[in-house]
């Protein structure tokens, strides 16, 4: 028996640990922490909440833009503001592209080399390489002459001998089981996905001004001014002539690159079908609404729970069933560790009992992350995009069933293989695919009610904090690129007094719970074959099949918490009492 | 040379330095770079990888040796602590680090922990062991988000967890690439940084103001106001500052550079500057939607709930603001309390002076 550590678990976001037991080449058991704690719900008491959505983002860099909408959906449902019909589709606009542009990134640039052995593309027949890309796929870039410039490319920098982030690679590990054509495909791709993020991307920059961290949100809308005879408001005919550029290339780069890869390097690899599969529960709250938040009936990603791999039924959700656990997190209870709370009742006082650093080993017997275990109806569920495809398909959506059984047929796979490694990776690129195609509707929605006239982007009605109620609470639901996001806040005489968010991350990251139910990472990587206990790659494919996010798991709500260091004491103007004078 | 003429220009150096540039850029041994993350979010990695001029794999591959990013890097576990180690060991002295997030010293650092080492413990050996050091984004320069308010981590920046290195600050939420790229352009082709202001950093991004570069300036002089959001002004792209826009006491580049391939920025899109460059902006720039009390250019026995009737008749005054902007500025800071240091907007008018 071997204690194989993965510290820090690198291509991902955030500080993330794995502590496994290895027997006789296999998993046996496993420990996920998380490693980093910041506390920023705790520094959001006492703020205005129409910014509360600015502070929020910098939850996350990379799936940034997730937790200023989540944000901004609970501070207008504890406000009951509907926002208007141009600001819900801007949204949708933001929140499509970020999981299309997301995704690509994570399967080219954080997941990728799991799979692919960049010096084995030395090895590759540029000629044979062209013959395998227009052998999958119409993409133009396909020539023999091009693979050969991406091998120049690889070949100058082994011999610079300065290889730079490739240069810790596990390269030549018996793991990697792709031809040096398909490395080197995969390579060219690699490189061209840099390019389509940038270039997809930009339609943020319109829309938020700037990626990462986006600058247009508002309670009851969205700062981009939309009129068709202004020149210079944020969305004008001009404009939407671009996003649907941008929308159009990034589809094809999908259709045409994304998803070929998927399939083929895939198809090197279909013993990963058997592993990795973890729970068998599954949650989404569901998202991108064809009309009112809060009418899931009209969401284009369906709200539902699936449990014990069971697909003919999918159970309502109701998130009263939400609680957390800190049994084997660094905080502590008011009540006990033994007993879960609800978000709305959140309650955290960070204690940190694990070893001191510089330390070799967690004690896992107890407690041992920063993130705390969240669970529906006492049960760990996974999220994000399997969840979603899997429930979308188990409702009966046409489209996803389409897709689904497409990629499944061409596997020769039964619907069970999803639960499993490559079920996450192929269900990430399905939703891309069906995001991308749905963008050009969202922006023709826009352009149409800008054409008529409708130029409505903001709901100025409870904008002034004194239209408020002495005290209200809210929440926001949404599912992130990496699952379902949910943030609750209470406000009281215009300030925020309690802010919580439960990320997709923690779910599919967290630690154990009172009655020792593994988090979904943990129960996903037990069976998983170790070749080398020296070099678990095999660990990271399964980790990283989920698309880590750990600065989005680690929070913290706490009224007692420590302070140190230069506090800032800020004087407010008298007319700006309510703000950043809370929490002192 | 079409990079290193966008570089010259960044740098604000002549378009003659482009030559420079690509001569020093071709050299055969690559330098070497590690990249630090702590107690971040990732977006400054993530905003690097959105840079245009350079690309980032032009950074990567043919630029830079970037040996340690764990965002991106291939190396994982202690195969990467391994590689960082190599580098501290086999090239003291001579490499250059970038910091990314905050570094927490409250309870012996136990808040951010890295292969079982504490933040602070890497920083300290990583970057005393460098060329010099650039912390990027506002949580490396000064604790940022998680040293706002109560500060519940007791998180620093780079300056105060480490102090005495070489040091460039690149503040920002999150930084721009663009200018992030210009230092390490700078450094490659001259051996040294740039000129930095009395805070560490480059007066070529943080040496003027936002109000001083931005596209709505006009609007401001004539006294045309966005009053609610989505109202005719705001469509018509008048000026934020009512609706709380910090672009008048922020040192940045923003308006000039812009974002992702320089397509756009916050006022552009219709939202006013927060100040996500200014120094601790969490507290000091908060409330986001308060405009500020006392208008640059105007001063001080001017409100803000005055400008728009006033400013009409003032054009000649507001034109005349501009040159002394600092001064007028200075005396806004010692009368204001929710105002940025002291320190700040003095060091940054002596250098943009001298520059000039």
């Amino acid at each position: 028996m071997a204690r194989v550590v993965i510290d820090p678990v690198t291509r991902i976001e955030g500080h993330l640990r794995i502590e496994t037991e290895v027997n006789g080449g296999r998993v046996t058991d496993a420990w996920s922490s998380g490693t980093m704690f910041r506390g920023i719900e705790l520094i959001l008491r006492g703020r205005d909440p129409r910014e509360a959505w600015i502070w929020a983002q910098r939850i996350c860099g990379v799936c940034t833009t997730v937790h200023a909408l989540a944000s901004v959906r609970a501070v207008e449902n504890a406000l009951g503001i509907e926002v208007p019909a141009n600001a819900q589709i801007v949204r949708n606009i933001i929140a499509g592209s970020q999981n299309v542009q997301d995704h690509v990134v994570h399967f080219y640039h954080l997941h990728a080399l799991d799979w692919v052995d960049v010096t084995l593309a030395l090895k590759a027949d540029p000629a044979k390489t062209s013959q395998l890309a227009q052998s999958i796929s119409n993409w133009p870039k396909s020539s023999t002459t091009y693979f050969k410039g991406v091998q120049d490319r690889v070949k100058a920098l082994v011999a610079s001998r300065q290889l730079s982030l490739f240069s810790s690679g596990d390269w030549g590990h018996p793991a990697y089981q792709l031809p040096p054509e398909a490395n080197l495909l995969a390579v060219a791709h690699y490189i061209e996905a840099l390019d389509m993020q940038r270039d997809f991307i930009r339609i943020h920059a319109v829309l938020g001004g700037k990626n990462p961290h986006l600058q247009t949100f508002l309670v009851g809308g969205m700062s981009t001014a939309i009129d068709g005879n202004e020149p210079e408001a944020v969305i004008n005919p001009e404009r939407i002539t671009l996003f649907n550029e941008l929308a159009a290339r990034a589809k094809e780069f999908v259709q045409q690159v994304y998803i070929p890869d998927v399939l083929a390097i895939a198809g090197f690899y279909k013993e990963w079908f058997g592993y990795g599969e973890g729970l068998g529960n599954f949650m989404a709250y569901g998202d991108l609404p064809a009309g009112s938040i809060n009418d899931p009936a009209g969401f284009f990603f369906p709200r539902g729970v699936i449990l014990n791999r069971d697909l003919a039924t999918v159970h309502p959700l109701d998130p009263a069933k939400i609680s957390e656990y800190v049994t084997h997190s660094w905080y502590e209870y008011s009540s006990g560790d033994g007993v879960g709370r609800k978000p709305a009742e959140g309650e955290t006082n960070p204690k940190y009992s694990g070893p001191k650093p510089p330390y070799e080993f967690l004690n896992t017997d107890a407690k041992y992350s920063w993130l705390k275990a969240p669970r529906y109806d006492d049960k760990p569920m996974e999220v994000g995009p399997l969840a979603r495809t899997l429930i979308a398909y188990a409702s009966g959506d046409q489209q996803v069933k389409k897709t689904v059984d497409g990629v499944l047929a061409h596997f020769n796979a039964p619907p069970t293989a999803l639960f499993s490694t490559l079920g996450r990776i192929a269900a990430r690129a399905i939703e891309a695919d069906l995001v991308v195609q749905k963008l050009p509707d969202w922006i023709a929605q826009l352009d149409d009610n800008m054409s008529h006239g409708n130029v409505k982007i903001h709901d100025g009605d409870k904008w002034d904090p004194e239209s408020w109620p002495k005290s209200c609470a809210g929440f926001g639901l949404e599912e992130a690129p990496r699952g379902s996001l949910g943030h609750w806040v209470e406000i009281e005489n215009k300030k925020i007094v309690n802010y919580q968010a439960i990320v997709p991350s923690t779910w599919n990251a967290g630690p154990r719970d009172a009655h020792g139910q593994r988090g979904a990472y943990e129960a996903a990587l037990v069976n998983t074959p170790i070749a080398d206990p020296e070099r678990p790659l095999e660990v990271l494919r399964t980790v990283h099949s989920f698309d880590p996010c750990l600065a989005c798991a680690v929070h913290v709500v706490d009224a007692q918490g420590k302070r140190y260091g230069h506090e800032i004491v800020v004087t407010p103007e008298p007319e700006a009492a309510y703000a950043s004078t809370g929490g002192f | 040379m079409e990079f290193c003429g966008t570089m010259a220009a960044t740098l604000a150096l002549p378009q003659a330095y482009s030559q420079t540039i690509a001569t020093a850029l071709g050299q055969k041994r690559k330098p070497t770079l590690v990249w630090l993350e702590f107690q971040d979010c990732a977006g400054n990695s993530e905003s690097m990888l959105r840079s245009t001029h350079p690309t980032v794999e032009e950074v990567v591959l043919e630029t830079l040796s970037w040996e340690y990013h764990e965002t991106i890097m291939a190396g994982y576990g202690k195969h990467a602590e391994a590689a960082l180690q190599r580098v501290v060991n086999e090239e003291k002295g001579k490499y250059l680090v970038v910091v990314e997030g905050a570094i927490p010293l409250g309870e012996d650092g136990i808040y951010c922990t890295i292969g079982g080492r504490t933040a602070i413990d890497i920083a300290r050996e990583v970057c005393r062991n460098a060329a010099a050091t650039i912390a990027i984004g506002s949580c490396a320069w000064d604790g940022g988000l998680p040293s706002a308010g109560i500060n519940p981590t007791g998180a620093v920046g780079v300056h105060e967890a480490v102090p005495g290195i070489t040091l460039v600050n690149l503040p920002g939420c999150p930084h721009n690439a663009a200018n992030t790229a210009a230092v390490l352009v700078h450094y490659l082709t001259f051996g040294a940084l740039p000129a930095l202001d009395g805070q560490n950093r480059p007066l070529f991004a943080y040496g003027q103001l936002i109000h001083d570069q931005c596209e709505r300036r006009a609007h401001y002089d004539a006294g045309r106001f966005v009053q609610a959001w989505g109202d005719d002004g705001h469509r018509q792209g008048y000026c934020l500052f009512k609706m709380g826009c910090k672009g008048p006491e922020t040192n940045y580049n923003c308006p000039t550079v812009r974002w992702n391939n320089s397509t756009s920025w916050p006022v552009k899109a219709g939202h006013g500057c927060i100040g996500c460059a200014s120094a601790r902006f969490w507290d000091t720039k908060s409330p986001f939607y308060e405009r500020l009390p006392h208008p640059a250019g105007f001063g001080v026995d001017v409100t803000a709930g005055e400008i728009g009737w006033t400013v009409v008749a003032g054009v000649a005054a507001a034109t005349a603001a501009h040159g002394v902007g600092h001064v007028v500025r200075d005396h806004f800071h010692t009368s204001a309390p929710s105002a940025p240091p002291e320190a700040e907007s003095q060091a940054t008018t002596t250098a943009s002076t001298e520059v000039k």
